[in-house]
């Protein structure tokens, strides 16, 4: 199929970006996929909030000192950025035209998610690992 | 390439929202999208908790602060919905991507569920929060 249809495309259409990358097959299971495990893991957050919202500061760092907690909770991070990484690309691909615009908000989407998970994660690891301070 | 080549041709775009009779199934994509948009703050102010409480006890009550304030609460109240509300959304798209519900009536009755769900779960969480001193 693609033989065939590379056919009659020129390269000149292909340069220019016309029809599909090929990439959106990739996208659409990586957001399924995040976005089911992040069904169970939002529950579980939800209620980890309810916990957290009726306790103090000791309450949160012995609460993210246990593994379960803290490995649930870096989970749920990132796979909750890696979904809306997907989700706000489309948004912008969506929405913004600009050739400019439209790359900068993708790649501004990429660097803000990156930077939350990994601030999290080492924030969630410093506490699991050294406690309060 | 001569002059007289034409440039990338105008890629045809959806049809945009004043084309369309209002419908559920529309407030739905919509409020998918928005929730998202909102998650991506919520997202962001989880990583900043975790931050928060990794600096110490007087940068996480001060953090803590902020999210019990009334603006703090309306906030996240409007996450929980956006939470739940994606669940919801995520779990209708999937029966789609089966192949399913995909008849006008059954569409909108499983948007409606998912909003009605995302609706209740709040309350039942914030109900809870009053209940076990959550929100005080």
């Amino acid at each position: 199929m693609t033989a065939a249809s590379g056919r009659f495309r020129t390269p000149l259409s292909r340069a220019r970006g016309l029809g599909a990358a090929k990439h959106g097959v990739g996208h659409f299971i990586a957001e399924r996929v995040s976005g089911m495990v992040l069904i169970p893991l939002s529950i579980w957050a939800a209620f980890a909030g309810l916990k957290l919202a009726a306790g103090g500061y000791a309450m949160a760092v012995e609460w993210l000192a246990q593994p379960l907690n803290a490995v649930l909770l870096s989970l749920f991070i990132v796979a909750g950025f890696t979904h809306l990484r997907l989700a706000i690309q489309v948004v912008v691909e969506d929405y913004v035209y600009g050739f400019v615009s439209k790359s900068s908000l993708l790649i501004l989407n990429y660097l803000v998610c990156v930077l939350g998970a990994a601030l999290g994660v080492f924030a969630i690891l410093k506490v699991a690992l050294l406690g309060a301070f | 390439m001569t002059e007289a080549s034409p440039g990338v041709r105008e890629r045809p775009l959806s049809p945009h929202l004043q084309v369309w009779r209002w419908h559920v199934t529309m407030l739905g994509s919509i409020l998918h999208r928005a929730c998202l948009v909102g998650l991506y703050v919520g997202a962001l102010i989880l990583a900043g908790w975790a931050v928060a409480l990794a600096s110490g006890e007087q940068a996480y009550l001060a953090y803590a602060g902020l999210l019990g304030s009334l603006p703090g609460k309306l906030v996240l109240l409007g996450l929980t919905f956006a939470l739940f509300f994606t669940i919801a959304s995520n779990v209708r798209h999937m029966l789609w991507d089966t192949g399913r519900a995909f008849t006008p009536k059954v569409a909108d009755m499983i948007t409606i569920a998912s909003i009605v769900f995302a609706v209740v779960a709040t309350a039942v969480v914030w109900l809870i929060a009053g209940q076990t001193g959550g929100l005080s």
